[in-house]
């Protein structure tokens, strides 16, 4: 790494706006990270331990909760990622513009 | 490779291709197969030549390393979306799991979930610092700021080893399905899908091989769309219609509409999840498609894409399934000579033509006719070759990038010698996939998917998000925890009762790993051995590393500094 560069890292990890987006986003990605781990596993521990529930019939016909279920399971993850990427694509990725701006000047 | 040699491999290939006639004729005549399918093997040798003339034009334009590894960081993130799909959806999932809803029904929907679930960690926690800071392959960020030459050998070791078993497994694969649906010899299927990815990676680089992947994604979204809709259209596109005749005909009756026999023990269900969760952020293949888009903002739409896709597509896949159950279950041209139906006229779906793997493919027929047939049986050649030529260029990028420019030339080798060097590996590894694919003819190839999984969820996977995220992460550390996870990964598959008892042919009660599934051990093995291993690590390098974490972190969570597209 150059002289410069490091001089720059130096800035950036100094700018209180930095460590302020990294917080944010850090926490951002791990509660969404948490969320799938919870739907997943909760979907599949009621699996192992409580499957008569998604046996249910759920209208009255042969369809059951279990269908609904399964593919909500689906839909969260792609629900979740857009979250995460529309947010990140825009206010994240606005202010570490601005933070590289600012020490590029 | 220039294109002249590229023209004579590529005459080689197809010229052993047109001996595949002769053969065709005897195994019909000696098994008394099927007809041969003549709108399969058209559509086929049409996807073939179609991937070949990219594959030349991706010849002449990949010049440099990054050409070569990572297509120059130019592919777009919808278009890295459809091939991270592409990478993802293989056979296994478009046959394996279709066939275990025809089988089972609602057990299928579960298996499928846990293929998906992993896309979101690795968008949240590992794309975009992947993307930051590495260049060609995942070991590039592990190596940020650790002791390149031991990290660079652990990541190689376990790129090639989760490479091997996803290959056996593909290969394997493609040999059988392709006897079945070419009623080629097993041995020449083997041998024709290993020389075709050989022409790709070798010639093509990454830039051929997205192309690839692209293509055969739009052709299998494409195809199961299309199934699935003549499916719905014979209920009226009425979900509950398609699964009243489902619960009819099937033996299972009602019982396919829930959970049944698939999960057994809370352990190994645990640890299956997690292996499937956590091991998607571990393939190398996977991982390295990061390096194909431009910037982080691009590789997180890529991800947003995949996940789309690939959940697209496993809806597909679960109506495909209960299609085959409703429109084949009585009809007894699907079904071997002898099967007896039952009362009602449904036959047991473990009796059909070539097993239960083959009912999306049986179904094609179905519904669409003989060409319709031909179609989805070039899609599901089409859907392995092209996972096993992303599986090759990692393995052989590990050989050349990691091993050969970082460790064995420690950084004096030209460009123009890595690029061959990783050319060279991709042959080898082709034709080590090909003797593979002729020695574990017989193995159950479901279970090596399972620990490629587990491996990478063991290895890889702690040592990159360790590295990363926290900044005791030492050198030690991660060498420890890392081959530990590898190899208790390992050992506690060998001894498991699915190999130690089901393959190696031991007595049952004998295997000294109760659980199918290792993950939920050996990762904590992993991120236990990181952890302690980092910190008692008291030397000065470990300082330094420690110290180094600012820039990493900096660099990683803004992409100040890292590799642009085209610019390395």
């Amino acid at each position: 790494m150059s002289i410069d560069n490091q001089i720059m890292v130096d800035r950036i990890k100094n700018d209180p706006q930095f460590h302020d987006l990294v917080r944010k986003r850090t926490a951002f990605a791990w509660i969404l990270s948490l969320l799938m781990i919870l739907i997943y596993f909760g979907f599949v521990l009621t699996v192992a331990f409580n499957k008569e529930i998604l046996g249910k019939s759920l209208l009255g016909g042969v369809t059951t909760v279990g269908i609904p279920v399964g593919l909500g399971v689906i839909l969260s993850a792609l629900v979740l990622t857009g979250i995460y990427v529309v947010r990140a694509n825009s206010a994240f990725d606005h202010l570490t513009k601005n933070i590289v701006d600012k020490v590029k000047q | 490779m220039r294109a002249s040699s590229f023209a004579k491999f590529a005459a080689i290939t197809l010229a052993l291709a047109g001996l595949a006639t002769p053969a065709l004729a005897d195994s019909v005549a000696v098994a008394g197969k099927s007809a041969l399918n003549y709108e399969a093997i058209a559509m086929f040798g049409v996807f073939v030549l179609l991937t070949l003339g990219i594959t030349k034009w991706a010849a002449n334009r990949t010049k440099s390393a990054s050409d070569f590894y990572a297509a120059g960081g130019g592919i777009t993130g919808f278009q890295n979306g459809l091939a991270i799909a592409g990478d993802y959806m293989s056979a296994a999932s478009f046959l394996g799991i279709s066939g275990l809803v025809f089988a089972n029904g609602y057990d299928g929907l579960i298996y499928s979930v846990g293929w998906l679930v992993g896309w979101p960690i690795v968008l949240f926690l590992i794309a975009e610092r992947l993307r930051n800071l590495g260049k060609y392959t995942f070991a590039d960020v592990a190596a940020f700021r650790l002791d390149a030459t031991p990290i660079r050998i652990l990541s190689a070791i376990g790129t090639l080893v989760v490479v091997a078993f996803y290959l056996i497994a593909q290969m394997v694969g493609a040999g059988k399905l392709i006897q079945l649906l070419f009623g080629l010899d097993y041995i020449f299927a083997v041998v024709l899908v290993g020389c075709l990815m050989i022409l790709y990676v070798a010639f093509g680089g990454m830039v051929a091989t997205t192309w690839v992947q692209i293509i055969k994604a739009c052709m299998l979204l494409g195809g199961a769309t299309v199934m699935a809709f003549l499916v719905m259209s014979k209920y009226d596109f009425s979900p509950e219609a398609l699964f009243k005749k489902a619960t009819e005909v099937h033996p299972k009756g009602g019982a396919i509409m829930a959970p049944g026999a698939l999960i057994k023990d809370p352990i190994s269900t645990i640890s299956l999840g997690l292996a499937l969760m956590f091991g998607t952020a571990g393939l190398p293949h996977i991982l390295m498609r990061f390096f194909t888009v431009p910037d982080a903002k691009a590789a997180r739409k890529s991800v947003l894409y995949a996940t789309g896709f690939i959940g697209y597509f496993y809806i597909l896949t679960f109506i495909i399934g209960f299609g085959a159950i409703t429109l084949l279950l009585q009809d007894p041209s699907f079904f071997k000579q002898g099967a007896v139906a039952a009362a009602n006229g449904s036959f047991d779906p473990k009796d059909m033509l070539g097993t239960g793997n083959m009912s999306a493919i049986h179904l094609s027929k179905a519904v669409g006719g003989s060409l319709f047939l031909g179609f989805i049986s070039a899609v599901a050649f089409a859907t392995i070759l092209a996972v096993v030529s992303g599986l090759t260029l990692a393995g052989a990028t590990a050989v050349s990038h990691d091993l050969y420019a970082s460790v064995i030339a420690r950084g004096r080798a030209s460009e123009k010698a890595e690029v061959n060097i990783s050319k060279i590996s991709a042959v080898f590894i082709g034709i080590v996939a090909i003797f593979l694919g002729y020695l574990f003819e017989k193995v159950n190839v479901a279970f090596m998917v399972g620990l490629a999984f587990a491996i990478a969820a063991s290895c890889n996977f702690p040592v990159l998000l360790m590295s990363v995220f926290w900044r005791g992460t030492t050198t030690r550390g991660a060498l420890i925890g890392g081959f530990l996870g590898l190899i208790s990964a390992v050992a506690m598959v060998v001894f498991s009762p699915a190999v130690w008892e089901t393959t190696l042919g031991h007595p049952a009660g004998t295997a000294l790993f109760p659980y199918d599934n290792p993950a939920l051990f050996s990762m904590s093995i992993a991120f236990l051995g990181i952890i302690i291993g980092s910190l008692t690590d008291r030397s000065a390098r470990a300082a330094r590393e420690r110290a180094a974490f600012e820039a990493q972190y900096v660099r990683s969570e803004t992409g100040f500094g890292a590799s642009t597209a085209g610019a390395h």
